[in-house]
């Protein structure tokens, strides 16, 4: 096995593991943990890429890494406080018993 | 395929299953930044020095802080009694191995034509700073704009009711 595809099978089991705690976990800032894994994951698919693609020195894949962290770091500053928002809104964080949309 | 690799990746993941798997939240948080921590070591390992250290800045410092902020203020520390798993946690758990298995048959299929150039690239951070002010200007502009945005919409949307009527 070449050490891209070590990378890449990495990053698609960090993947799994985002999704599916995600899917699974009932606490909404855990939701959103999952959903950081598994942009985590993205960025290490990026990387890896550049670091084994043809052209390195254009610096494509890292700066889309880059950009995708800045981009995830605003998501977790908006999640963050939507969660908040809502728990002052129903005193709970969990996804099952958020279940109105309405006021 | 190295000894370092394969400790650095099963850090990773265990952080990561850690992160997901716990019962207290604060745990998860903790184990959050494990998985962080393996992943910025994974870039070093990549030669990307840069984006390691910037994942260890932002997730590491900011992120995974953050988390343990929203966690303390929002009573989520205390474990719920009633399980912390949903209703329909066995079709996520389906879904993910099903993802799971979907990408790594496809590494594994794509493998023998992947390129593996043996030459580490030398990127210098001053490679990087011309790249954001010359090509990559635009973008950088768009996210100074975005973090701007995010930062201020955070803070709203998080204020308290009473201080928004004031």
């Amino acid at each position: 096995m070449t050490p891209l595809a070590g990378y890449l099978l990495v990053a698609a089991l960090l993947f799994a593991i985002g999704l599916g705690g995600a899917l699974i976990r009932r606490n909404a800032i855990l939701v959103l943990i999952g959903i950081e894994l598994m942009l985590n994951a993205a960025n290490l698919n990026l990387i890896a890429f550049w670091r084994y693609g043809p052209h390195p020195e254009a610096l494509t894949g890292m700066m889309f890494a880059i950009f995708s962290i800045a981009v995830a770091a605003a998501e977790a500053a908006v999640g963050l406080g939507l969660i908040i928002s809502i728990y002052r809104h129903a005193q709970t964080t969990d996804l099952d018993r958020i279940n109105r949309m309405k006021g | 395929m190295s000894i370092p690799f394969f400790v650095i990746s099963a850090l990773t993941v265990a952080g990561g299953l850690a992160a997901m798997t716990l019962k207290n939240t604060v745990h998860c948080a903790l184990a959050l930044s494990v998985a962080f921590a393996g992943i910025a070591l994974l870039f070093l390992s990549l030669d990307a020095q840069f984006a390691g250290f910037a994942q260890i800045l932002i997730y590491i410092g900011a992120v995974a802080i953050l988390v343990v902020f929203a966690i303390l203020l929002t009573r989520g520390s205390e474990t719920p009694t009633d399980g912390v798993h949903s209703g329909t946690w066995l079709v996520g758990l389906a879904i993910a191995a099903a993802v799971f298995a979907v990408l790594g048959w496809a590494v594994l299929a794509s493998a023998p034509g992947l390129h593996d150039e043996a030459a580490a690239p030398v990127v210098t951070v001053r490679d990087i700073g011309n790249a954001l002010m010359g090509r990559y200007v635009l973008p950088l502009e768009i996210v100074a704009l975005l973090l701007t945005a995010a930062t201020i919409g955070a803070v709203i949307v998080a204020m308290h009711e009473k201080a928004r009527t004031k």
